[in-house]
């Protein structure tokens, strides 16, 4: 029997782990697919993690090995190259490997941490062909960083997330040519910061407002894409097509929590997120099964991942050497202009000082305020300079204010000052 | 005058750079904004990741970095120089692949153990 099995060894994985142990829990088990912990930071080479976490700015895969290391001083067991199947609210853990065969292990408390996947041309119904050549960004990065090979030549991205700007400096000095990075909506999806260092630095253009309309081949390859400019109601304007003769497509058009095992086993799920819904410790409707990181809801910065994924961890142990939290649960709503809330419910008699809410809003904002309601009534309201969609909003509601909603919920919105 | 967006933190600030009088910047809401515009028009840098051959790992490829920021004007000429690296398995955090990279005087380390 263990007293935490972690379903994962990514950031998320490791940090809860880490967390649970220093809590105090002795029987610890990380179950991870691949053949090393890390997760999709072994991939992401370039720099920029840690910045809040250490202060100093790392590369992907020396910000895992600062956990990595941290577990080494634990006595926290890894099983590799292992796959959970099945997971159920008897805290039962199916796993398969080849060096194992089948397994059925019995944890007191488990941590939902598998993280997220991209996105595919299938979800979006791109029109056109169907050659060789379109790759998800993620897909291409693990090719190029990981196997070493070269993708592409001429290459379109669709998409202006944080992977395809990526994704687009890394090609360009690999010696590819990124002829245009083209986003739907009329902002970017990913961080300023990343729209400067990965696209203007090397002289590609980013057409706001566009997308592909037409995917050609030539012998089976990728040959050329059509790229439209879209009106107010995201249709095509007819004349406004640009036409790229290139032999690669890589697409970043957004990530889907991975969470297959969470419906199987009966958690509630937020249609809003794609995660489960969780509490204020991140523990799911399933008492004992917490979720956190990417599986939850899709983070921009893995700093983040790793302060949630310790308040994950630290629950844990709390159930396990405490018992269940019992406290009556005050539902969080988004309002105008915020598109979900993480945690979704918050049992206020169990929180300290304040409780972490994490959320995002639908458009840009400059100056501006995010509210607190109790039905008509403002609880709290927070300044923030700017705010945008690709960039996850925070705020720490005391717990005064949570004793004080009469309703039962709470709506959290926003708007301009 | 130019103008350029900010990179520090995500809050992205629109800074205009005076570089006709002693380069003051103005549109910053913090100090690092101010010195991040002078840097940026007179020696904008940045610090380079890419991958060198490795052979006997787990991986064909080891990831590396520059040790510090390099000029910008830099970065493909010491990819240049990164085609011809070659580290075998066992590799560890820290250990230099390249020295003076492109006259940089700055030295590509690797950043993951393999």
């Amino acid at each position: 029997m263990y007293d935490l099995i972690v379903v994962g060894g990514g950031p998320a994985g490791l940090a809860a782990a880490n967390s649970a142990w220093q809590k105090g829990l002795k029987n610890i088990l990380i179950v991870e697919r691949d053949k090393e912990l890390g997760g999709i930071l072994n991939q992401c080479i370039h720099n920029g993690f840690g910045l809040h976490r250490f202060k100093e700015e790392l590369t992907g895969p020396e910000y895992a090995a600062r956990f990595i290391e941290m577990l080494k001083d634990t006595g926290v067991s890894v099983l590799l190259d292992t796959m959970v199947l099945e997971i159920n609210d008897r805290h039962e853990v199916h796993v398969i490997s080849a060096q194992n065969g089948y397994q059925v292990l019995q944890a007191k408390s488990i941590v939902l941490s598998m993280g997220c996947r991209e996105r595919t041309r299938g979800a979006i119904g791109i029109p056109g062909e169907r050659p060789a050549g379109v790759f998800t960004a993620g897909s291409a990065q693990r090719y190029l960083n990981l196997e070493g090979y070269m993708v592409g030549k001429r290459v379109v991205i669709l998409g202006s997330g944080d992977i395809g700007l990526i994704m687009a400096r890394r090609m360009t000095l690999e010696g590819a040519q990124v002829l245009a990075c083209v986003e739907l909506m009329p902002y970017s999806g990913g961080l300023m910061r990343n729209i400067v260092q990965c696209l203007q630095d090397w002289n590609i253009p980013l057409y706001l407002s566009h997308t592909i309309t037409d995917i050609r081949a030539e012998n089976g390859r990728v040959s050329h894409v059509t790229v439209h400019k879209l009106d107010e109601n995201r249709q095509p304007i007819p004349g406004t097509n640009l036409e790229f003769d290139c032999d690669t497509v890589l697409l970043s058009v957004g990530l889907i929590p991975e969470n297959e095992l969470t419906r199987a086993a009966g958690i509630e799920m937020d249609p809003r997120t794609n995660g489960a819904v969780v509490y204020e410790n991140m523990e799911t409707s399933v008492p004992g099964i917490f979720a956190c990181g990417n599986v939850v809801h899709v983070h921009d910065l893995v700093d983040y991942v790793s302060a949630e994924s310790e308040r994950a961890g630290a629950a844990a142990a709390e159930f396990v050497l405490k018992g269940q939290r019992e406290g009556k649960a005050l539902e969080l709503k988004n309002g105008a202009d915020v598109s979900y809330t993480v945690p979704q419910k918050i049992r206020a008699d169990d929180v300290g000082k304040a409780a972490d809410v994490f959320f995002r809003v639908r458009r840009v904002f400059k100056n501006s305020v995010i509210e607190v309601h109790d039905g008509e009534k403002l609880l709290a309201s927070f300044k923030r300079e700017h705010m945008a969609p690709g960039e996850m909003e925070h705020i720490l509601l005391p717990r005064k204010i949570l004793d004080s909603a009469q309703g039962g919920q709470i709506t959290i919105s926003a708007r301009e000052a | 005058m130019k103008e350029l967006v900010c990179i520090v933190c995500p809050k992205g600030c629109r800074l205009h750079v005076d570089d006709e009088n002693g380069f003051t910047v103005t549109g910053n809401s913090c100090p690092r904004g101010a010195e991040y515009g002078k840097n940026e028009i007179q020696n904008p840098t940045r610090v380079l990741t890419s991958t060198v051959r490795l052979s006997g790992g787990a991986y064909r490829r080891c990831p590396v970095k520059t040790e510090k920021a390099v000029p910008k004007g830099k970065l493909l000429d010491i990819m240049k120089e990164l085609n011809h690296v070659e580290v075998a398995s066992p590799v560890s955090i820290g250990q230099v692949v390249l020295t003076n990279a492109a006259g940089t005087g700055v030295n590509v380390v690797v950043t993951k153990s393999l």
